[in-house]
Parts: C-alpha cells; structure tokens; sequence
C-alpha cells in the first residue's frame, strides 16, 4: 500500500521473512561469525603424526587390502587427505539456526 | 581489414594448460585448492605473453611463447634424436631452420608462494611494470616481479584480538598510472585508496571513500549486499567503479563521499533477498569491466543475463549468454525482466531466473567492441555489428 508513511522497504519484508523461518539468527549478519566462516574455508582433520607412523608401519608389512568400510580410518590404514570427509563448517548450520 | 584489424575474425583457444594443483597443507590440515581466483596480462613487450595466475596461495609468472620454426640437420645428432657415432662423420653441416605446425608453448617461469595466510582474492600488476600486489582478505603485499623469496607487507588489517573483526579485504588494485598508488575494497563496501609514498605500511589510507547510508533503510542485508566484489580503474585513472551486490558505482577519485554514477544491475532481486541468502547466491562476487574509452561499463547477473550501461547516454541493455539465444553471426536480442505482476511476451519474471546460471567473469577488448563473456562453463565472444 504506496500511500501510507510506514510502507515496509522490500528488504525490510526479506529480512522479516528470513527471522520468521529463522528466529534464532544472530544479531551481527555481517559481522565476526561470518566472517570467520571466510578465513576458515578448506579445514580438514588430518593428524600427520598417524599418517607418519602408518606409513613407517607399512614399511615392515603387507600394505592391508582396504576394508568394507572405507570412512573407518584406523592405525593401519593410512589416512590421506582424499579419505577424511571434508569436516563441515560449524557455521555452515549456525548461520541459519543461530 | 586495416582500419578495425580485430573483427569478424572467429576465436579459437591458443593455449591450454594446468597452472595449479591442488595441494594439502599438512601443517595446518588446510586443503588448497587449484581452482584460479584471478589472471591478470603483463604489458607485452616481445613476442611472448606473461600472465600471472593466483589460487589461494600461490601466485605463479606463466610465459606462453609460440615456436613455428624447428632446426634441422644437426652434426651430432639425427632427425629422430639418437646420437650419431662421431667416426662415422665425415663432413660438417650447418643446420637450419624449417617452418613447423604452430606450437603454444606455457612455461612456468616464476612461483611465488607462501607469502599469504589467508585466501588471495586479487592480484595487480604496477604501471612500473617491474612490481604487482597480492591481496587476501586481512592482507596486501608487494612483490617484484624477478623475486620470489620475499615480499613487502604493504596493508595489514588483522585485529589484535580476531573477535573483533569487523571487515575483510575484497578486492585490490593499483593505479594506472601513478605507481605509488592502489585502492582496495572491503566487506562493508568501503574503499581506500593508499599512497606508498606516504609510509612502508599503508594502513592508514589516503583517500576513503563510503556512500552514506540511510540508517532508517538499514537491514539485516544491508551490509552483504554492500559488500564490493570488484573494484576497477578507469583506463583514464580518473574514476574507479566497484561492484556491490545489487549495483555498479562509478567514483570520482577527487569526491570520496559519494559515487558520481549509480547503475542498478538488478534491482528487482531486492525482493528475493531472503532466498538468495538461503541459497548462499547472495555472496556470489561479480565482477565489471569497463570499455577501451571509459564510455560503457558492464557487469554480469543470473540467468546468463549480462548488463552495459553507456555512461554518456544513460542507456543500458541486458543481453544473454547462452547457447539458444546466439547462433554465429545472430544479433543478440535485448532481454527484460519483468517485475510486475504482467508479463508481457518475451520478458522473463523473477521467480524464472536460473540463478545457477550465473555470469561472474567479463572482459572488454581494450581497443574494440569486442567482449569475453564466461557463463560457467561456456565461453561467448561478441562483436560489434559491422553496418
């Protein structure tokens, strides 16, 4: 309705939409959270220290045929960096759910 | 023809090669990417081309040279490349050069690497010709071109205490002309233009530039949709022009408090801002390009959609990159959104848009009308159209 004074802006209705879906979204959209979420993009889990002592593990034996269940990385198995699932970004979910 | 030497000609790719691999940073568990953040041609100054290309964290010199010509008939050695038996040599001969199919020849001929904690974003070649920039998201530095072991620090923006991080570095990029000056752009759509003259560490800037806001129109999107993209120079060196999520502003480098021009890419997505933030589209990174004479600008959007803006007329034109609507030599037909409620034929509405399809990447010929379009995985050319 054009005519009245307090017209809601086009933003201000998305942003009422995205609280209502979200209510726990935080206060600072644009501020350390996300910011963060940027400098951090590409973390992996990767323990160097297991990855050294399986590969020198493997000098003394049979390299072990992979298992069924490829996600299962122990001590023997040498882990690479193709093998760990990518750890999802915490703030990936919290931008959303607060 | 000699008058207009770059058009009506078909372009075919000259050179293919993998400039990055993707590595793993053990020591901090970080996968590095091979994808290429940014390219930027060094002037040509004998018949091979330099370009440096950048992911994350490696910026490398790459020379492409051509080799048309083979030498043959050597002493020591046959056509095939076995080593003759010397004693079985009885006279000498001068080799010489034969013509051979064209080879395109890429050859890595600096790396310079480890010089950024933080993901590079921009990389700028100085009109001295001798060094560049490199930016991340808290940091710039300087390198010359010749040294790779080291470089200078140039902006450090990195809080003390991390929670206090407010802004990140977006975009960088020196001057044309004047070799002590750059600007880069921030997260909060704020832009800083330093002198390196003034000081070895240009954290305090020389110019800063910000479009006041209304504060009764600020909303939670108020400050990503500020966010710059990309930041250019004129060719002249007289304006910049950034790129926000919803526009284009060109500055006077002589008024810091607004821009002079404003040109509205899609304006119609104020309305969608929910969504497009939902589907991560909000922080996608355009970027923009101006014309050889500063007279036209252009930018790309969603749906293969790319837009110009002349600067004298105030025209503007949407044009779309896909395979249905260009065959070789067809016209481009001008494209509309609609934002009302009635569609009229030929326009497309909002809630249409393939925001999959999404144009990040122009580039303007710097003497012709002829423009480089990458909608994601297709390359478009477009001229001029002769009369």
């Amino acid at each position: 309705d054009t005519q009245e004074k307090e017209t809601i802006t086009p933003e201000r209705a998305e942003e009422a939409k995205l609280k209502a879906k979200y209510p726990n979204l935080g206060q600072k959209p644009g501020g350390s959270d996300f910011l963060m979420k940027r400098l951090q993009k590409g973390q992996k889990y990767f323990d160097s220290g297991d990855y050294n002592m399986a590969k020198a593990k493997m000098k003394n034996k049979q390299l072990p045929s992979a298992g069924p269940d490829k996600n299962l990385v122990t001590g023997d198995h040498i882990p690479t960096p193709q093998d760990l699932p990518q750890r999802k970004s915490s703030l990936v979910t919290s931008k959303l759910a607060g | 023809n000699k008058s207009r030497p770059h058009s009506r000609g078909e372009y075919n790719v000259y050179s293919t090669f993998q400039s990055h691999e993707p590595e793993f940073d053990y020591l901090k568990s970080l996968e590095i990417e091979e994808k290429i953040n940014k390219i930027r041609w060094l002037p040509q100054q004998n018949a091979a081309h330099f370009l440096l290309s950048t992911n994350d964290k490696t910026i490398k010199l790459w020379k492409i040279s051509e080799r048309d010509k083979r030498a043959e008939g050597y002493n020591l050695k046959d056509e095939d490349g076995r080593l003759r038996d010397p004693f079985r040599i009885t006279a000498l001969r001068v080799p010489i050069l034969k013509p051979m199919d064209l080879m395109v020849e890429a050859s890595p001929r600096r790396i310079f690497a480890n010089a950024h904690t933080y993901h590079i974003n921009s990389i700028s070649v100085n009109s001295d010709h001798e060094t560049y920039l490199s930016a991340d998201d808290l940091r710039i530095n300087l390198w010359h071109l010749e040294i790779t072991d080291r470089s200078f620090n140039i902006v450090d923006i990195k809080p003390a205490n991390m929670e206090e991080l407010t802004e990140v570095i977006t975009a960088a990029e020196f001057h044309p002309h004047h070799c002590n000056v750059f600007v880069y752009s921030s997260s909060k759509g704020t832009i800083r233009l330093c002198d390196m003259r003034s000081s070895a560490l240009c954290d305090r800037h020389s110019k800063f530039f910000e479009e006041p806001e209304d504060p009764s129109s600020r909303s939670f999107f108020s400050e990503i949709i500020s966010s710059i993209s990309d930041v250019k120079f004129s060719h002249s060196g007289r304006y910049m022009m950034t790129r926000d999520y919803l526009s284009v502003k060109v500055w006077d480098l002589n008024m810091e408090n607004r821009p002079v021009e404003t040109y509205q890419v899609h304006e119609y997505l104020r309305s969608k801002l929910c969504s497009l933030y939902e589907n991560d589209c909000i922080f996608d990174k355009f970027e923009c390009c101006w014309n050889g004479s500063d007279s036209a600008i252009m930018t790309g959007s969603y749906n293969n959609f790319f837009r110009m803006f002349d600067r004298n007329t105030r025209r503007d034109i949407t044009l779309e990159a896909s395979r249905e609507s260009s065959k070789p030599r067809a016209i481009l037909k001008p494209r509309k959104v609609c934002t009302g409620g009635k569609r009229k034929k030929d326009e497309i509405s909002v809630d249409s848009l393939d925001f999959n399809k999404k144009i990040l990447h122009t580039a303007w010929h710097p003497m012709e009308n002829i423009i480089a379009v990458a909608a994601t995985n297709n390359l478009y050319i477009f001229q001029d159209k002769i009369n």
